[in-house]
């Protein structure tokens, strides 16, 4: 599948968009798109994370040929079966989410990661569905669920269908929560809106990257209701842990580690 | 998903002047006409009863013909009339000893939500109502219906204690979306919101919900997961405002009306892609014009839906209300899964054509030992 990176400029050097630096992208792509000089956590798209994330090789997607049926045969500027062709063409994958089952440092794990590369990772029936089937798989299976989350929020062009994954996914995890199943979510930049107010928040554990925005409004329709400027740091990884909704910030390179380590507490 | 400021600080009053909104303005013309006749018989003492009679039907006709075909856009604009009636006004005219229960017991009372007690035909409930508030101090106050975390709080809280005494719940919907502010991102909106949507899905007693006006975004579907989900015929029920929609996908918010249009928002199209159970019929000219009425096709269809899931054990009751969640906006194909289901239909078609045999053999020789 084509590897489209998020943000990555061709060529051998770039400027972190953070601190400005010039970057050699080898360097970078071995520090897993983290920033060296200033450690901003670059955007990076599922199939990049997968590879970051999972013992080599180990990912059994399923799911993966699920594709929108344009349910509201929706159109702005431009038919939305068409912005989902060129963003298939651009990423080489069908829709906004990898779901599937996989290894952590030996740990077997039900994963879902979703792709800020296509459409902003934006939520409509075949993420809902997928990641509703990683739930319920882990749930099946007994095994923990991890989900890395990225999102705009619910997908517009699929109207109230795209709101409904929502409640879908929530009902899932009330069933695994029942089952006394362990679910572990990874919240990163950007991680907002329907997405947030779903299964994003729901985790029993909540890791977040540094500096990823969490939210649920986005900050301009603050600014704009409030009619003043935001704080700085506002709706960051660190202002949400800051205010108790995030467990624990985890810089990427430990991320492997970290999953791992709350299993074994856990006890799956 | 998020909401637009705009539409929140004109609250939709400057939307209907005089009581009518920008698309009724042929009713303005006729109603003025009467009006005049009115006065002028009154002063002159002229016999205009004829005239009038004839203006009044007139308005009647033009009232049903602009009602019968509104456009997505003019159906948002009748969901935020100023003068539709509210939680407040259903809870008066259909529900009896409301007994208002406040707080989150965490942070504070959000008047954007009202809990209580209350009866409904001869059920007691919980009641749990997004209020927009009437007059201009109670709209500040209660943030014209834009729940805070505490909101939503506060309604689990009381979906928690219906629960423990076994009363059902009756929400109804009329937002235009949780507040974007500050304070409700600091107290977590999106955890309130996420938290209900799950809790909601297994809680142990019948939900049934309304959408009564503007179904908002997830500020609307964090009271909204339930049993039976039904909205009026001219409210809306949107993943996004049109405004915010066109200001997103056309760069402007003027586009608002083709938004309004291509998110299906309206009761119609949403009932065609089974998002909702049932369109609870409004009067002529929208609920403002008759809320007696609508309010009674409410208490109906809210009475009506209670004596049925009342009749369901728990188990039976959750679990087919999880069923009815897990089917919501199935709208994805996969190749893979169609050959396979291709696969099983030949060979369930097949086992089923095994069994009518079967049956048709036990049948005849059953037919045989009785004759």
């Amino acid at each position: 599948m084509a590897q489209d990176k998020v943000d990555v400029p061709a060529g051998l050097w770039s400027r972190c968009e953070s601190c400005g630096h010039m970057l050699y992208e080898k360097e970078v792509a071995e520090a897993l798109f983290v920033c060296p000089e200033c450690g901003h956590h670059r955007r990076i798209d599922a199939r990049t994370r997968i590879e970051q994330l999972v013992d080599p090789g180990s990912l059994e997607e399923f799911g993966a040929d699920l594709r929108s049926t344009d349910p509201l045969k929706f159109k702005d500027r431009m038919p939305y079966k068409e912005r989902l062709k060129r963003e298939q063409g651009k990423t080489g994958e069908l829709d906004a989410v990898v779901v599937g089952r996989a290894f952590i440092r030996g740990r077997a794990v039900i994963l879902g990661v979703m792709n800020p590369s296509f459409i902003m990772a934006s939520m409509g029936a075949v993420v809902g569905e997928k990641v509703t089937r990683a739930i319920e798989r882990a749930t099946e299976e007994n095994l923990p669920l991890v989900m890395v989350t990225a999102s705009g929020g619910a997908r517009m062009q699929e109207g109230m269908v795209s709101l409904m994954q929502m409640a879908k996914t929530a009902a899932a995890l009330a069933r695994l929560d029942e089952a006394g199943g362990l679910y572990i979510v990874v919240a990163t930049d950007p991680t907002t809106a329907g997405v947030a107010a779903s299964f994003a928040s729901l985790g029993d554990v909540i890791l977040a990257e540094p500096k990823a925005m969490i939210g649920f409004a986005g900050p301009r329709v603050i600014a704009n209701t409030i009619n003043a400027e935001l704080p700085e740091g506002f709706q960051r990884s660190e202002f949400m842990q800051e205010h108790g909704f995030v467990d624990r910030i985890v810089p990427r390179g430990e991320l492997r580690q970290e999953i791992a380590r709350i299993i074994d507490y856990c006890g799956k | 998903m998020s909401i637009e400021p705009t539409v929140m600080s004109a609250g939709g009053a400057a939307a209907a002047v005089g009581g009518f909104l920008e698309f009724e303005k042929p009713l303005v013309r006729i109603q003025h006409d009467i009006e005049e006749m009115e006065r002028e018989q009154r002063e002159t003492g002229r016999d205009h009863a004829a005239d009038i009679r004839q203006q009044r039907t007139r308005f009647k006709t033009t009232l049903k013909r602009l009602y019968s075909s509104l456009t997505p856009w003019e159906t948002v604009l009748v969901a935020r009339h100023p003068k539709r009636p509210l939680s407040t006004d259903y809870l008066r005219m259909v529900f009896r000893d409301f007994c208002e229960l406040h707080g989150d017991r965490a942070f504070a009372d959000d008047k954007a939500i009202i809990s209580g007690f209350a009866r409904i035909g001869g059920h007691k409930v919980m009641f749990i109502g997004h209020n927009k508030g009437k007059e201009v101090k109670e709209r500040i106050a209660c943030n014209f219906g834009c729940a805070h975390p505490e909101g939503y709080r506060k309604a689990l809280q009381k979906m928690k204690l219906a629960e423990k005494y076994g009363l059902p719940v009756v929400c109804l919907i009329d937002t235009q979306g949780a507040y974007p502010g500050i304070g409700s991102e600091e107290r977590g909106i999106a955890y309130a919101i996420a938290t209900n949507l799950m809790e909601m899905a297994r809680l142990r007693t019948p939900i049934v919900c309304v959408v009564i006006g503007e179904g908002g975004s997830g500020g609307a579907l964090g009271i909204g997961v339930g049993d039976r989900v039904a909205i009026f015929q001219h409210a809306f029920y949107s993943v996004i405002s049109p405004e915010g929609c066109a200001a997103i996908l056309w760069k402007t918010a003027e586009q608002r009306k083709h938004a309004a249009e291509a998110l299906r928002l309206t009761a119609r199209e949403l009932a065609k892609l089974d998002m909702i159970d049932e369109i609870i019929p409004e009067p002529v000219g929208g609920a403002h014009r008759d809320p007696e009425k609508v309010a009674a096709g409410l208490e109906k269809y809210v009475v009506a839906a209670l004596n049925d899931l009342k009749r369901l054990t728990l188990g039976t009751l959750i679990r087919r209300r999880q069923e009815r969640i897990r089917r919501l906006g199935s709208f994805f194909a996969s190749p893979s899964e169609a050959k396979a289901r291709a696969a099983t239909d030949v060979s369930t078609t097949r086992r089923s054509t095994s069994r009518t045999s079967r049956l048709r053999t036990r049948f005849s020789q059953r037919e045989k030992v009785t004759t």
